[in-house]
């Protein structure tokens, strides 16, 4: 009882029409995940943090811990 | 000598290192070239196997299992399944690599006390605390990272 003959051609086409859509799919969903896992809360992180925030209470908070080269403390 | 290594070659069942399970990629030359022609693996043969050799030559539906397996037996040293057991050896493999990981870090150690001087300042736990109250005042990272974890408030690191 002989065998059947194996696919000689086409095997590198098969290969890719087999495993390009499905790395297209994933590089996508790994994109996707990405944007929506860590960019997109990093932007809205930035967003509240800066809503918030007063500068010149901030400055003057970091002036008086003497961190400025231009500026000394108040009161000095 | 020759002789004695032939024996030993055609108890690994020549056949099984040739090109159908070697050359999985293309067989650009032919390792394990054995010049010498196989030969069975008993060469004397006592006078129940040369009997036995004699029935071989008759319908083999008249031989029972026990004389098929002595009539292997006497062609090759070894079945498939002891042909291909593994060996114990991967325990001495895994027991030198510790015993060189081991002795690699005796040598870190020697190194650690002999060889290298002391460590910078900035190591040390005064400086560190000036670096890291230095580093809160400038307000490093402070939404995300370092001065974020902070509470500016109660002057404490946040829960």
């Amino acid at each position: 009882m002989s065998l059947a003959k194996p696919a000689m051609r086409g095997l590198l086409g098969k290969r890719l029409r087999f495993h390009l859509p499905i790395a297209f799919a994933l590089s996508l969903v790994a994109a996707a995940a990405f944007k929506y896992g860590v960019t997109e809360p990093r932007k809205q992180a930035y967003a509240d943090f800066y809503k918030q925030y007063d500068t010149t209470k901030e400055f003057n908070n970091m002036r008086d811990a003497g961190v400025f080269e231009s500026v000394r403390p108040t009161g000095e | 000598m020759l002789a004695t290594r032939a024996l030993s070659l055609v108890g690994k069942r020549a056949i099984s290192t040739s090109i159908c399970v070697r050359g999985g990629h293309g067989v650009a030359k032919v390792d394990d070239y054995n010049p010498l022609p196989d030969v069975q693996f008993v060469t004397e043969l006592s006078a129940v196997q040369k009997s036995l050799k004699e029935k071989e030559k008759g319908s083999w539906a008249t031989l029972s299992n026990e004389e098929k397996i002595a009539l292997y037996r006497i062609s090759f040293k070894q079945s498939f399944a002891e042909m291909n057991e593994g060996t114990k050896e991967w325990k001495s493999v895994i027991a030198g690599m510790f015993f060189f990981i081991g002795m690699t870090g005796l040598v870190v150690l020697w190194q650690r006390k002999f060889v290298y001087g002391p460590v910078p300042p900035t190591f040390e736990s005064e400086w560190k605390e000036k670096e890291v109250q230095r580093m809160l005042d400038m307000r490093i990272n402070p939404v995300e990272g370092f001065s974020a974890k902070w509470d500016y408030e109660n002057k404490e690191w946040k829960k």
